[in-house]
């Protein structure tokens, strides 16, 4: 009985590893078929480098990050070897140029695919390009102009938000720059091609790349992305004052305001450029030698002549202020600790940028309010300052006094020891 | 003489025989004049013995008053040194002459220590001598490391980071010592208080008392005669020897004021733990021939860890170094022992070079 029972146990656990076995050996080649790319397979082998690059490409693209393969956007069927066979009914193969919106926006703009991603991701990208001054190009028929894939890649595409994306901040001036600083592309438009390099001079360029500031504007911040178009007249200010509020609104109280409007002229720009937005200083006011007050008004006039006003309350406060770091820098240098004052000196610095700022409201009044606040601050400074000079004054005559009075010390010491050697040897 | 005068004079007379009743200074006063001091070519290096105690009484004298106004916080450290350096009333001098003597102290117990070698001062019977002036250099050192920290600032901190991260690869030891240095894993408010509690407390008691067995074994053996030298000059050591000291201590002294007149030690920036770790830190000058080995040591030798090997290496190298009374036999015979002067060389070359390369090529 007791064999008949340990015989049946092992037929059982036999039958058992046959079918575990059999089960494992059914289901290894849909396993091995589930990692299976033919098209990253043939497309790898292909002599044509540009029907190679795509595997290359891919390798790090964000889609792929994601789980997407290639038969995600082209359709077919990736597990066939045949070639005929993986480019079923289902392959749509690439677009062209004039398609290329379409075929990324079949998924961008689709909010119930894109959410299976991204929740917050945007899928008006379709819809805000068509706006855009390329997308209404495209619909006329011109197939030159920057369609997704221009601006973001091909097959290896990345998230802006990757550094090494051709839509990172830091790179996206290269990236328009690659038709818009190309004149043979620019010419038919009769659009200039010099915004890249202007860009690179001005004071947003330094702040990004120097800096690594990337909450700095590049092209997209001020023409939009997707949308992009140069903005009007009216809306250059708007575009300033997303980061520029405080003089967009003293701008906006000025008396400027009225009459920029009413002849038309774009309220920021005027003065500080479009590209080339250099560092402002005192000298773009009345009377300095970048002067663009006198665009409007003539020297000798009343408006020029409160420019000029201006600009002399700031370089006398400037000076006092220059003169007050020199105190302390001289001090300092001569080893006196003058962190405190120098700490005060900063409530100086402050009241001279919110009267810089003051300068697009135009109201005298205000900035000789606020420049006597800094001179009170700059006063004391000076007074503190000039403290420390005198310790440091003290210190050195302190010195030399103390050395003179060791110096004696050790000389009569030296003539003590002389004394009592000469005791010793006789 | 007025009666005033005479009055004054026997009082003056009667206050010194009734302390030399108790005090038995005249005893003292003689053993001084008996005590004779050798003079010959190399006597120059006798000065810094005296040097060095000269300049610990100068960093007692100024720690104790800059504690009036340290405060050994996180939040307090740093404030308190530039209040000193700012507010107090020669708190500046007082700060910049502790922190310059500091250093200028190790240089000098350094010049000592080789001094004495070259000399081959340490034979026997002034081997104790050497042994307790071998663990002083320690303590100083210990004096230096805790000490560089209080001030809080952005360097002291990173420094402090870097040199018990180097304690931490001792082997076996190595983690539990970082832990108790540190009392923590990182530096923090902890390690601060720890090291102002070593600063102020520990190191100098063990410094007086090792300070005190030194300058008695020194006292009672006398100063050594260099090997080969039998027939020298002698001067008495009170008054002639401490009078030549008191002369040098005055020289030295009006150097570190003009130092701290023109370059006060400076506060640095306050330390921000979340920061990272400045480009270029490194230690105090005095480890700096340490910490550069550990930099260009490889990574592995023998498949033994190259850090781990060079910490063994200076250890091993230390205990060697305060055991030379023993291990120099010739010595101990009154006969020239050249292997250990060459040695000795080697040894003051290879720290010369590594600290000259911490400054000269820091990205070594």
């Amino acid at each position: 009985m007791k064999e008949n029972r340990e015989g049946s146990k092992k037929r059982t656990q036999s039958r058992l590893f046959s079918v575990f076995t059999l089960s494992l050996l059914l289901t290894l080649p849909f396993s091995l078929l589930g990692q299976k790319n033919s098209c990253l397979e043939c497309h790898r082998e292909l002599d044509e480098q540009s029907l190679r690059a795509p595997v290359d490409g891919f390798a790090t693209d964000v889609h792929r990050q994601f789980g997407l393969g290639c038969q995600d956007c082209h359709g077919g069927n990736p597990l066939q070897d045949d070639v005929e066979l993986a480019k079923d009914k289902s392959f749509r193969g690439a677009p062209g140029k004039a398609k290329v919106p379409e075929f990324c926006g079949s998924c961008h703009s689709n909010s119930e695919y894109m959410r299976r991603f991204n929740p917050n991701v945007r899928v008006d990208q379709l819809q805000t390009y068509w706006t855009s001054k390329h997308g209404e190009l495209l619909r006329k028929g011109d197939t030159n102009v920057a369609v997704c894939t221009d601006c973001h890649g091909v097959h290896g595409i990345q998230a802006s938000n990757f550094p090494k994306s051709s839509t990172f901040a830091w790179n996206i001036p290269e990236t328009c720059g690659r038709c818009h600083s190309n004149q043979e592309v620019m010419k038919t438009y009769g659009i200039p091609v010099n915004q890249v390099s202007d860009y690179k001079q001005s004071v947003h360029a330094t702040a990004l790349f120097d800096k690594k500031d990337l909450s700095a504007p590049v092209c997209n911040d001020c023409h939009g992305n997707h949308g992009a178009a140069p903005p009007q007249v009216a809306s250059i200010a708007f575009v300033c004052r997303q980061c520029h509020p405080s003089a967009g609104d003293l701008f906006t109280q000025s008396p400027h305001k009225a009459v920029f409007d009413e002849l038309g002229i774009s309220e920021c720009e005027a003065c500080h450029g479009n590209h080339k937005i250099l560092a402002p200083t005192d000298e773009m006011l009345a009377g300095g030698s970048n002067d663009v007050c006198s665009q409007c008004h003539d020297a000798g006039t009343k408006p020029h002549e409160t420019g000029v006003e201006m600009k002399r309350k700031l370089s006398d406060y400037v000076s006092a202020f220059q003169s007050a770091e020199d105190v302390l820098a001289s001090a300092e240098k001569q080893g006196v600790e003058v962190s405190e004052p120098r700490f005060k000196l900063q409530e100086a610095s402050t009241a001279l940028i919110l009267v810089r700022n003051l300068t697009h409201g135009l109201a005298l009044a205000d900035m000789e309010a606020k420049l006597a606040e800094g001179d009170k601050v700059i006063s004391e400074v000076k007074t503190l300052g000039g403290a420390a000079l005198k310790e440091a004054r003290f210190r050195k005559t302190g010195l030399v006094i103390a050395t003179v009075f060791i110096f004696l010390l050790a000389l009569a010491l030296y003539f003590k020891i002389r004394e009592l050697q000469s005791k010793e040897k006789s | 003489m007025s009666r005033r005068k005479l009055r004054m004079s026997q009082l003056i007379r009667n206050v010194v025989a009734y302390l030399e009743s108790r005090f038995l200074f005249s005893a003292l006063l003689e053993f001084g004049k008996k005590k004779k001091v050798p003079e010959h070519k190399y006597s120059f290096w006798y000065y810094f013995g005296g040097l060095c105690l000269f300049l610990f009484g100068v960093q007692v004298i100024t720690g104790i008053l800059l504690l009036l106004y340290y405060t050994p916080s996180v939040d307090a450290a740093h404030e308190s040194i530039l209040f000193i350096m700012s507010q107090v009333k020669f708190g500046w001098l007082i700060r910049s002459v502790h922190s310059w003597t500091a250093n200028i102290l190790v240089g000098a117990i350094f010049i000592h220590m080789f001094s004495t070698f070259f000399l081959k001062a340490y034979r026997p019977p002034r081997d104790l001598t050497w042994i307790s002036g071998f663990f002083l250099l320690v303590l100083f050192l210990a004096f230096g490391f805790s000490g560089y920290l209080l001030p809080w600032n952005e360097l002291s901190f990173f420094a402090t980071r870097v040199g018990t991260d180097i304690a931490g690869v001792v082997p076996f030891i190595g983690k539990a010592l970082k832990t108790f240095i540190l009392g923590g894993p990182e530096v923090s408010g902890a390690t601060l208080s720890r090291f102002f509690w070593l600063h102020v407390a520990v190191l100098p008691a063990f410094a007086l008392v090792l300070l005190g067995i030194h300058i008695f074994l020194v006292q009672v053996l006398g100063m050594s005669k260099p090997i080969g030298i039998s027939k020298t000059k002698e001067i008495s050591f009170f008054p002639t020897f401490i009078l030549k000291d008191a002369l040098v201590w005055l020289l030295v002294l009006t150097a570190i004021g003009v130092i701290c007149v023109f370059l006060p030690w400076e506060i640095g920036q306050k330390a921000d733990p979340f920061a990272s770790t400045p480009i270029g830190i490194k230690p105090e000058w005095y480890f700096t021939f340490m910490f550069t080995t550990l930099k260009i040591v490889p990574a592995h030798i023998f498949s033994l860890e190259g850090e781990v090997l060079a910490i063994l290496g200076f250890m091993l190298g230390g205990l060697l170094w305060m055991l030379v009374p023993y291990l120099d036999r010739r010595a101990g015979r009154e006969m020239k022992s050249p292997a250990f002067s060459i040695a000795g060389a080697i040894i003051l070359l290879y720290i010369i070079v590594m600290t000259a390369l911490t400054y000269l090529a820091p990205r070594i």
